[in-house]
Order: C-alpha cells, then structure tokens, then sequence
C-alpha cells in the first residue's frame, strides 16, 4: 500500500471540478470535485445507479453519449480493467498483454510473471479460468505503467477465493508500480481491504470521503475493521448487524 | 382364507409385472441422432453408385438415358487422351478463379467500409441488398449487352455473383463485433488501423469464411450458366456440345469434374478455416 506520505503532493494525478454529467436531461453526476495524489488507492462504493460507472467512464473518457461539464484533468496514459477481462479471444495471452504496444514482448513476459501466468504466454483466452484471465486482463494494464489505474468492479464476477487471491495481488502489484488507483466497487470489505481512501456515491454526489488508517495487511477481525464496515454500511443505506 | 388370499396375491403380480412391461417397452427415448457410423457421409453416394452399376449390368437403365459408370471411365480416359479435358478445365478454371478472386476483394472492400462507416454503409448496403434479391441469371441479357458475349461479361457474371455472400457474410459478422472490444480499443489508445488490424478483421474472420464457403459454390454455379451461353471453350461448352449429339457419358463426365471441383474448394475453404480459426476450436475439438 501507498504510504499516505505521498497525499502532501501538490500535483494531484487527477483532478475533477465542478463535474457534471447527465443523459436526457437527467443528472447522473453534479458538483464532483477529486483530487486523487500518485500512488494513492481510492475505493468508490455507491448502490446500484448511484453515478459510480458513469464517473468511472469519465475518468476514462469513455461517456462519448452524455452531456457533460466542469474540469476533469486525468493523465493521458491511464489504463482500464474492467468487470470481465476482456481479453480478444483470438489473440494468445502474451498478444492481449501487449495489444496495440510495439515491441513490448520483454515487459509484457515480465508482466505475466508478475501476475503469475509464467508459461502460460501462447495459450488462448478460452483456455484460462475467469481468474486467469482476469490477471491477464491486470497485466496488459499494468504492462502500460498507467498513472491512473481505473477499475471497474473487476472482481465482481469472480468465485469467493479466487477474489481474496486477486486483493492480495493487486495491492502487491500496486505498492510495487504506484499508480493512482480509483476502484469502483459495491462490496465495502473489499473496498476497506484494499483502499488507503474510501469515497461513497450517493444520488451523483460524495457523500462521504475518509481516509482508512488500519494496519496492513488488513484483518477482518480487528474491531477497527468492524466499525468502519458499520459506518460505510448504514451510508449505503443498509441496516449493519 | 387361502383362496382368498391367492386371489388378493394374483392382481398385484399382474400389476407389478404389468409395471416392469410397461418399463422394458417405455425405456427412455432416445432423441438424439446417436453416435456417427465410421465412414456414414460415403455410404449414401457408394449406394447410389451401387445402384447405377448394377442397374447398367443387368441392362435396366438405358444407356441412352444414363451411360453406364463403365462407359463414362472411358469417356474420361478418350477426353483426358486428346487432351479436350484439360483444355476446357484450363479455361473454366481461369475463368472462376478470376471471378472469385475480383470479387472477394470487392465484397470485403465494401463490407469494410460500410461496417465502420455511417456514410459507407448508407452508400453500399442498399445497392447489394438490391443485387441479393435480383438472380445473376436475369442480369445476363444486360451484361450481354454492355460486355458483349467474350470473356469480360463471364468473368463480370461471376464477379457479381460471388461479392453479394462475401459483402453480406463479413459485413454482419462486423457489425457482431461486440461494442465492448471497441471501449478496450479506446482506452488502450488504438490507432485506426491497429483496431482494424486487431480486432475488426480477426472480428469478421468467420463471417468472412462463411461467406467464402457460400462464394466458392457460386462461382462454380454462375459458370455452368455463363459456360451454356455462348461460349466456344470450358466445362459448359464441353457439356453442351455433347447434348446436342446426345452423348450422356461426355455430359455426366462433365458433371462429375463440377462435383469433384465443388467439393475440393468447399473442402480446401474448411481446411483455412480449421487454421486460421484455432483460436475458437481449441475448447470443441
């Protein structure tokens, strides 16, 4: 994890004023401002049509289709993971790693080692289980050294222990290439798990930013954990047990 | 009480016995065609050819109607000793080799333009849509007209004929592409061609070998109709000439050359296909 050090930086990697964003007349998003710092892990947790993938979707300048408005300064080199890998399945998996990179075999053999598919670089996606390809999906946009690391629930559609295999390496990876990380999720263990700073969505608007302070690695019984879990839920709405 | 009891007894064997009847006779339906017989896509065509020997032999079949197999071999062999075989298969084979040649190229042209752009497809999908439901054969009279009756208004015959399942084929199998690779393109910085490159032609790959397949069979098909008009060399003409002295052998030697040449390209189009599709066959075969 990011040491919070790093949130003292004056040139924040991305930076949105005022943002507004509607389709038909209709506000998703109204009056976001965000700084996120280099190295920084931002979980995004909101409900279902809260405005979390519409944002997301701005940040990747994705939203061709909807009005929109304010100051939203994000890195030109930002990469994308989405829920599922998306992965062309008529490439091999080295081929996806290094898709549209010219000679970028090396870094992208690196990469898969890092994620732990060594050996694994002539197989073709169908041949992967969904948290292989989901690595691969993490290794072609880590290989891009982003600034900006924008995720899109990508564990979402994986089984429960293959989920907890996926934190432990993505905060490893992530500690190790130190982009800004801004990860949409619903799911408020991930997010305390994973995230140096937690932000709810509510109706298009923050409705809570805090900084999570708990020990790494993070342990779901540590009463701290509890509280915050607590907290977090009665915000989305949920009755906490 | 004994009789009572062997009479309340007797039903309910019959019953049960009735019951593991009613088992044996009612044991599942199978719904499914079952396993493949060795060899079961030759069997029909060696019946047949079974059939139309001995047919010959015992002197059922008329030879005037239908040569017997032994007469056609002969045909072959006198054809392919003077040499009319090979020239006439020379000269179609230019001619459908040219024609689907042109008109692949033509057909995945179009298909591309109209699949990634709004304008090209307004352009170029209604003029093929058009030329689908207008036969190749009722175009011949005007061809005629504008290319006269050479080579030209052939090769343009089968060219017609062959762009209209190439365009239709790849150019729905591009608008498949699903819109999610199109957002990964974006985000990973694509350039225009690199997308091309990467995603829209492996995209259309297997419309575009759909299409081929349905291609090839065209081609051969347009040249039996512009080979039986006007022409003085090829497969047609060879098999016209014949019906006119009434010599079934040359005319079934003919048709067995179109068969043998259908099925070898419909093959050699599912052999690329088996190759340049591994990526998908991985997991069925």
């Amino acid at each position: 994890m990011a040491p919070h050090t790093v949130a003292v930086n004056p040139n924040p990697v991305v930076r949105t004023q005022d943002l507004y964003r509607g389709f038909n007349g209709r506000t998703i998003l109204s009056g976001l401002d965000l700084h996120i710092q280099r190295g920084e892990f931002v979980a995004l947790l909101g409900r279902s049509g809260s405005g979390k993938s519409t944002f997301l979707k701005a940040l990747a300048e994705l939203d061709h289709e909807v009005e929109g408005s304010g100051t939203l300064d994000v890195p030109e080199n930002r990469s994308v993971v989405f829920q599922d890998a998306r992965l062309l399945p008529w490439r091999n998996v080295l081929q996806n790693v290094t898709l549209g990179l010219a000679g970028a075999n090396d870094a992208g053999r690196r990469m898969l080692r890092e994620v732990g598919l060594a050996g694994r670089e002539n197989s073709w996606p169908v041949e992967l289980s969904g948290g292989e390809q989901q690595r691969v999906a993490l290794a072609r946009s880590l290989v891009r050294d982003p600034d900006l690391l924008l995720a899109d629930e990508p564990f979402g559609a994986l089984d429960a222990l293959t989920r907890i295999k996926m934190h432990a390496l993505l905060r490893q990876l992530c500690a190790r290439h130190q982009p800004a990380v801004l990860l949409v999720t619903h799911d408020v263990d991930e997010a305390i798990t994973l995230a140096d700073r937690i932000l709810v969505l509510e109706e298009g608007s923050f409705i809570e930013d805090l900084q999570v302070d708990l020990p790494e690695p993070r342990d779901h019984g540590d009463p701290r954990f509890g509280q915050l879990r607590r907290h977090l839920l009665s915000r989305l709405g949920v009755a906490a047990h | 009480m004994t009789l009572i009891a062997t009479d309340g007894f007797k039903p309910q064997q019959a019953a049960a016995a009735n019951l593991q009847n009613r088992r044996r006779s009612g044991a599942r339906v199978r719904l499914g065609p079952g396993p493949a017989i060795p060899f079961g896509l030759q069997i029909g065509s060696l019946a047949l050819l079974v059939l139309w020997t001995l047919g010959s032999a015992l002197g059922l079949i008329d030879p005037r109607i239908l040569s017997a197999p032994w007469t056609v071999l002969d045909a072959f062999r006198q054809l392919i000793a003077d040499g009319r075989l090979q020239d006439h298969f020379g000269v179609s084979a230019y001619r459908a080799v040219t024609g689907l040649v042109i008109g692949v190229a033509i057909g995945t042209v179009l298909a591309i333009i109209a699949g990634l752009s709004r304008i090209g497809e307004a352009l170029i999908d209604g003029p093929i849509q058009i030329k689908r439901a207008v036969p190749t054969l009722a175009l011949i009279p005007l061809l005629m007209l504008w290319f006269g009756i050479g080579e030209e208004m052939k090769i343009i015959t089968i060219v017609l004929a062959v762009i209209v399942p190439i365009y239709i084929h790849t150019h729905n199998a591009l608008r498949g592409i699903d819109n999610r690779y199109v957002e990964l393109s974006e985000t990973l910085n694509l350039s225009r061609w690199a997308f091309i490159r990467e995603v829209v032609l492996p995209g259309a790959m297997p419309g575009f070998l759909l299409g081929l397949r349905f291609a090839v069979t065209l081609c051969w098909v347009s040249l039996v109709v512009v080979e039986q008009i006007n022409a003085t060399s090829g497969l047609g003409y060879m098999i016209n000439l014949a019906r006119t002295y009434g010599q079934t052998e040359i005319i079934i030697a003919g048709i067995v050359v179109y068969a043998v040449l259908g099925l070898a390209s419909d093959a050699a189009v599912r052999f690329i296909e088996r190759r340049t599709l591994s990526w998908r066959r991985t997991l069925s075969q």
